[in-house]
C-alpha cells in the first residue's frame, strides 16, 4: 500500500508524522506480520492507549483537544444489560471525518477504540464495548482537521441473580 | 481451520454495509482466573477492511473491546460479487483473514 | 350371573373405571388439568403485561424493559450465539466413529423438532429432555457423554432449536398417569420454595416478572426456555437449560440437583407445556 495515499488530508498525515516520530520509541515491540498489514496506512497508537485520561488519549491520537459537539450523536444505552458487552454507536452530521475513537472514562485503559474513516467511508460506526463501571463514555471525531466529541453516561451495575 | 471472521456485506447499489463478528477472546489483561491469577492480555490490535485495493476501514482495537468483537460501518460503492477482504493482527502477533463476497 | 343384571353392574363398573381414570392420583384435592392450567398461566401474564404481544413473552427480560429491548436488538443484527449455532451444526451432522450421526437418534433427522421436547417416554415411564436424548444417542453409539451445561451440549441444542425457529412449542401429555404425575411433580417444584432465601421459581419468574433483583430486570415464566440454549453475558458464553436450573438454584443458595435429576426434568416439562403455542426463539442471547 502506497503510502503517500492522498486521500489523508495534510494536517493528518503532519500529525501522525509528529506522533510518529514520538511514538516510535514504544512500538519497537509491536510484531507486525508483513503481508496483512503491509496495507495498514499507520502504526499502532500504542501511546494512546496508554493514556490514563480523556484528554491525554485524544492529545496522543490527534494531537489537539476535543471541543463538544451536538453533531455527533453517540447512542449508548441508559443502563449497560452487560458491562461486559455495551452496543455503543455513532453517528455524525459534520463533514470530511477521518477518525472516530471511543473512549471510556472509568476504564483501566480510557481508550477502547479508534477507528479510520477513508474519503468514502460513512462517518458511522457501531461495535461492542467493555465498560469496567457506570462511566462516561465518549465518542471522538477527527473532521477536517479539527476534533469534535459528545459524551453519554452510561449506568454500569454488577450483574444480580439472573432474568 | 476456518476463519475467526465472520462477515455480512451487503450492497444497496450505492453503499455498502458490513458487519463483522469476530472470534477472539479479546483478553484486557484486567481480569483474573478462578485461581486468582490474572490473565493475560490477549487481544486484536488492528483490524483492516480492503476493497478493490485500498483500505474501506481500519480499526485500531484495545483490550476494552468486548470478547468476540462486532464491528458495523459502511462505505460509497462495492457492489453484489466484489470482494471484501478482511484481516486482524492481535498483540502475540497471530493474525487471520478472510475475504468475503458483497451480497 | 344372569344378564339383564350383569347390565347395571357392568356399567357401574364402567363407571367406576371412567371416574378412576379421570382422576389419576394426584396429591392435591383437586384434579390436574394441564389444559386448564396453561390457559390460567397464559392468562395471568397477558393480564399482568396487556401491552406485551403473547409470542414476545419469550424474550424474556427484554419484553420487559426498552432499554434492554434496544440493547438486545443491536446485538441480535450479529449475535454472540453465533460461534456455538455453526459448531452445533458442524457437528450434528459428523459422524460418529461407527459411522451412525445424531440424524439417526431423532424423528426427521433432527430437524425442526424441538418444540416436542421434552416429552413423556412410556416405556421409561419418565420425562425425557432433548439434552438428555441427545447424550443417550451418543453413548448408545459407542460415544462418550458430554456435560450437560454448555459447550457441545449447547451447540448441539442450539443448532436444533435453530431449526425449530418459530414453531410453536408442542408438547404432549400423553393419557398416562403417570405423565400426569411428571407434569404435576414438575408444577409442585416450580412453586415451592427452597434455598437460603426461601425463593420458588414462581417468587421471581410469576410474581416479579418485569422487576429487579439487585440489578437484573427478571423474566416471565411465560415461554422462559422457548430461546433456550442461550448466550448470557453473565457467563460470557452458553449455557443449556441444565446451567440455567443447577446455576439458579446456587444462586438462592439451595443445593443444585444434578443436571437431568427427575425434579428438573419434571419442572422442564411442565413450563414447556404451559408455554405450548409460543414460539421457539432458541438460540437466545440474555444478559
Amino acid at each position: 500500500m502506497d503510502r503517500t495515499d492522498t486521500r489523508f488530508s495534510a494536517p493528518r498525515r503532519l500529525i501522525l508524522q509528529a506522533i510518529g516520530a514520538v511514538a516510535l520509541v514504544g512500538l519497537g515491540n509491536i510484531p507486525f506480520a508483513g503481508g496483512a498489514f503491509a496495507a495498514a496506512n499507520d502504526k499502532y497508537p500504542d501511546e494512546a492507549f496508554k493514556a490514563k485520561t480523556e484528554a491525554d488519549a485524544i492529545k496522543a491520537l490527534y494531537g489537539k483537544t476535543a471541543e463538544a459537539s451536538d453533531r455527533v450523536k453517540l447512542d449508548a444505552p441508559e443502563i449497560a444489560e452487560n458491562g461486559a458487552v455495551v452496543p455503543v454507536s455513532v453517528t455524525t452530521t459534520l463533514p470530511d471525518v477521518t477518525s472516530i475513537s471511543f473512549l471510556v472514562s472509568e476504564n483501566p485503559v480510557v481508550l477502547v477504540a479508534s477507528y479510520k474513516i477513508p474519503a468514502g467511508t460513512m462517518p458511522s460506526v457501531a461495535n461492542r464495548i467493555k465498560m469496567a463501571k457506570t462511566s462516561n463514555v465518549i465518542v471522538v471525531v477527527e473532521a477536517g482537521g479539527k476534533v469534535y466529541s459528545t459524551t453519554k453516561e452510561v449506568k454500569v451495575t454488577v450483574g444480580g441473580c439472573g432474568g | 481451520m476456518a476463519s475467526t471472521i465472520r462477515v455480512r456485506a451487503t450492497s444497496n447499489g450505492d453503499t455498502t454495509e458490513v458487519q463483522a463478528l469476530i472470534q477472539h477472546p479479546m483478553d484486557s489483561g484486567f481480569v483474573k482466573d478462578a485461581k486468582g491469577e490474572i490473565i493475560p492480555p490477549h487481544f486484536i490490535q488492528q483490524l483492516t477492511f480492503e476493497y478493490d485495493g485500498r483500505n474501506v476501514f481500519a480499526a485500531d482495537w484495545g483490550g476494552g473491546v468486548s470478547k468476540d468483537p462486532y464491528v458495523k460501518f459502511a462505505f460509497k460503492g462495492g457492489k453484489k460479487g466484489d470482494d471484501l477482504k478482511i484481516s486482524w493482527i492481535d498483540n502475540k502477533g497471530a493474525t487471520d483473514t478472510t475475504t468475503a463476497k458483497i451480497q | 350371573m344372569r344378564l339383564f343384571s350383569a347390565i347395571p353392574f357392568a356399567s357401574a363398573a364402567l363407571a367406576l373405571a371412567v371416574l378412576t381414570l379421570a382422576a389419576p392420583s394426584a396429591p392435591a384435592a383437586d384434579t390436574v388439568d394441564p389444559v386448564k392450567d396453561a390457559t390460567a398461566f397464559k392468562k395471568f401474564f397477558t393480564d399482568k403485561f396487556p401491552k406485551v404481544k403473547l409470542e414476545d413473552f419469550v424474550n424474556g427480560p427484554y419484553s420487559m424493559n426498552e432499554d434492554l429491548h434496544r440493547q438486545w436488538e443491536e446485538k441480535e443484527q450479529f449475535p454472540p450465539y453465533e460461534f456455538s449455532l455453526e459448531m452445533g451444526k458442524e457437528m450434528f451432522t459428523k459422524p460418529f466413529k461407527n459411522g451412525k450421526s445424531y440424524e439417526d437418534c431423532f424423528p426427521n433427522k433432527g430437524i425442526g423438532i424441538r418444540q416436542n421436547y421434552p416429552y413423556f417416554d412410556e416405556k421409561e415411564g419418565k420425562v425425557v429432555t432433548l439434552e438428555l436424548a441427545l447424550n443417550r444417542c451418543r453413548e448408545a453409539n459407542g460415544e462418550p457423554a458430554f456435560s450437560y451445561v454448555k459447550d457441545e451440549m449447547a451447540a448441539l441444542t442450539a443448532y436444533m432449536a435453530f431449526t425449530s425457529r418459530g414453531k410453536p412449542m408442542d408438547i404432549k401429555i400423553p393419557n398416562d398417569p403417570r405423565a400426569l404425575e411428571a407434569y404435576e411433580k414438575g408444577k409442585e417444584y416450580f412453586y415451592t420454595r427452597r434455598g437460603q432465601l426461601n425463593f420458588s421459581c414462581a417468587t421471581c419468574h410469576v410474581q416479579s416478572p418485569g422487576e429487579r433483583i439487585r440489578a437484573e430486570v427478571l423474566a416471565p415464566a411465560l415461554g422462559i426456555l422457548n430461546a433456550m440454549p442461550i448466550y448470557r453475558s453473565e457467563w460470557s458464553g452458553m449455557g443449556t437449560t441444565s446451567r440455567r436450573f443447577t446455576t439458579c438454584n446456587s444462586q438462592i443458595r439451595g443445593v443444585p440437583l444434578s443436571p437431568q435429576d427427575d425434579e428438573y426434568r419434571n419442572v422442564e416439562y411442565y413450563l414447556s407445556y404451559v408455554s405450548n403455542g409460543l414460539p421457539i426463539s432458541g438460540p437466545g442471547a440474555r444478559p
